[in-house]
């Protein structure tokens, strides 16, 4: 008994972990794809960008990981202004299809720019001491860098949801989310809203592309490999809302852990059949508009 | 009073006269035009110009054939599908099962059973996603491809997992012609084949119901409004272009005599709507165009760099959204208006 007792709670609590980091590098993809619609596809070569940067910082200027986690998402976060600003604000009226074409194309081109940079081969970078090893919390122990991801996954949480229904520039968010022409007519200037949310969405996913080094290894296949994954939260989760995106991470990254401890051979299947599921009863996701 | 009246009957005589020249273009333009023959003669003089390379040939071939399937419903229809590769996958792995599992190596019927295969699993998908639209569409057929290969996975017993179903054996064509080694046999088998499914899709295409598919991609609202029967009518294409992936993927096991997991993947769906892309949307030899210049261009340049390679694709791509967004052959179009100006200011 105490054996089945253990196995759900590594699931529970790795799959949490892992929730944190689908949340942080999927939210701002959500929140992008909400106020423009525009499918981009490119979103997981920013996490990937994040993720050389810190390796960078930490391997060749003998910056601290945690230090270099906030530098990345900020450099990541201001380059990511200057593709909005001068490439996917031409498509903003396009279709998906030409929206897709593109951000696939920044894609391939990310990848093939970190392969030649950084070599095909994964990446690792060195933890402070206090990240390493297992913590024990009284009733069993747990490794330190995944209950840091939680508990750093609990903060941005709390600030983003304050930021998101609290503040001046979360209440207009969510108006232009609503509806974007309104918006715009009773004065809100729903482009530079944009750029602000697309710049600071590309930064927590650098971020999530720093933190996930430690968990998957970094190769320049980062770009696609799990841009799948935060494409589904987001859908699943419904475009441009904070709780969907939290509910959908969560499902998806306990869901994926529990197959992947119980059915090792199952691998993904059960998140694309849940997928397919709630897509098919509710097209926009769990708290997604109709 | 009357010169009033000689102006109507001229202005009603420009209206006929126009009248009559949209209704001309309208019947003659299912027309064999010359310049229609011109891929089929450079594929039969491919054939003896590089009599050595024709295993890749025939690879070419049957990304056209892929390219051509995706054009139907992408082209025509405007279903945007991240998943196409899950037909192409039902039609390799059909073909690949019968020889392995079954000891039926017949090619032809094989063919066949693969087309009918990917077309039902084309039926029931396209049936369930093609009430849907945007990135849920989008994530639907993402999904549907990648559970394929998943299921594959999971019944490695009968799949053969990862590693696939390697050295398989064709039975000769006609019980006549055994495939040799430089893929000659083959050649001329695939572009049969292509050229018989390219005359059934060019009579789609200007068919009625062709029209109608271009009317929903043109404004769907405006169909459902005229009474179109939209869901079926796509449905209906959705199931053609996946049989007819089926076959291009019946033809590559055939080709390749293995087939693995892999053509399931996300980058075969991408890499085949690329191909499209380059050539031209909704133009039948936009997917010529397309799959040639990108098997010749990777051809040649992944030998050299394959992260090169890679990062020129991308590029072009971005190039191609920005700045060509009807692909070669509407840069080619374009071209011959321009000539066309020249000549006669």
């Amino acid at each position: 008994m105490a054996h089945y007792a253990n196995i759900v709670v590594s699931i529970l609590f790795d799959g949490l972990a892992y929730a944190m980091f689908l949340f942080i590098v999927s939210v701002g993809l959500s929140v992008t794809m909400g106020l423009m619609g525009f499918v981009n596809l490119a979103h997981g070569a920013f996490a990937m960008a994040g993720g050389y940067v810190v390796v960078s910082l930490t391997r060749q200027l003998g910056i601290g990981f945690i230090p270099a986690l906030p530098i990345a998402a900020v450099v990541v976060g201001a380059v990511s202004v200057v593709f909005e600003r001068y490439l996917y604000r031409q498509l903003y009226k396009s279709t998906d299809l030409e929206q897709v074409l593109l951000t696939i194309g920044l894609s391939f081109m990310a990848i093939a720019t970190a392969t030649y940079f950084y070599g095909p081969i994964p990446k690792s970078v060195p933890l402070p001491g206090w990240l390493e090893g297992d913590v024990n919390l009284g009733f069993r122990s747990f490794p330190s860098y995944r209950l840091f991801l939680i508990v750093l996954g609990a903060v941005l949480i709390s600030v983003l949801w304050y930021s998101f229904e609290r503040t001046n520039i979360g209440a207009k968010i969510r108006a232009a989310v609503d509806n974007r022409r309104m918006a715009e007519s009773v004065g809100i200037n729903v482009d530079l809203l944009f750029t602000i949310t697309f710049a600071v969405g590309s930064g927590l996913a650098a971020l999530g592309g720093g933190l996930a080094i430690q968990l998957f290894g970094l190769s320049p296949s980062f770009a696609v490999l799990y841009l799948v994954l935060f494409l589904i939260v987001v859908a699943v989760g419904g475009l441009g809302s904070l709780k969907g995106t939290l509910l959908a991470a969560l499902v998806v990254g306990i869901i994926d852990t529990a197959g992947k401890y119980l059915l090792a051979d199952a691998g993904g299947f059960f998140i694309y059949a849940i997928t397919v599921l709630v897509l098919l009863v509710k097209p926009a996701g769990f708290y997604g508009r109709e | 009073m009357a010169a009033s009246d000689s102006h109507k009957v001229a202005a009603s005589a420009e209206r006929s006269q126009l009248r009559e020249r949209a209704a001309d273009y309208l019947l003659r333009r299912h027309y064999f035009h010359w310049p229609e023959a011109l891929p089929w003669l450079i594929a039969i003089a491919a054939f003896f110009i590089f009599p050595e390379r024709m295993t890749f040939g025939g690879q070419v071939l049957i990304m056209v054939l892929f390219a051509l399937s995706l054009d139907l419903i992408l082209g025509y229809a405007g279903i945007v599908t991240l998943g196409h590769a899950a037909f192409f996958g039902i039609g390799a792995y059909t073909v690949g099962l019968l020889i392995a599992r079954f000891g039926w190596s017949e090619p032809i019927s094989s063919l066949i059973a693969a087309a009918a295969l990917a077309g039902l699993g084309g039926f029931v998908s396209g049936w369930f996603l093609l009430r849907y639209r945007g990135l849920t569409l989008l994530m639907l057929t993402l999904a549907t491809a990648i559970m394929l290969q998943e299921t594959g996975n999971l019944r490695s017993d009968i799949s053969g997992g990862y590693d696939g179903l390697p050295g398989l054996v064709i039975s000769p064509l006609f019980g006549v012609f055994d495939y040799d080694l430089y893929g000659h046999v083959n050649y001329i088998y695939v572009l049969a084949v292509l050229a018989i499914v390219f005359y059934f899709v060019r009579r789609i295409v200007y068919s009625p119901f062709g029209q109608a598919l271009t009317g929903i991609r043109e404004n769907v609202w405006r169909m459902h409004a005229i009474g179109s029967p939209v869901h079926r009518r796509l449905v209906a294409v959705y199931s053609i272009a996946a049989a007819i992936a089926g076959i291009a993927g019946a033809l590559f096991t055939q080709t390749n005599a293995y087939v693995t997991l892999t053509v399931f993947e996300f980058n075969n769906s991408a890499t085949v709507m690329v191909m499209l892309i380059l050539g031209g949307t909704g133009r039948l030899y936009g997917a010529f165009i397309g799959a040639v210049v990108y098997m010749l261009l990777e051809d040649y340049f992944s030998k050299l760099s394959p992260t090169f390679w890679q990062f020129g694709i991308g590029l072009l791509l971005v190039l191609a959204v920005l700045f060509a967004r009807r692909g070669l052959l509407g840069l080619l179009e374009d071209a011959g208006k321009y000539f066309k100006k020249k000549v006669q200011p």
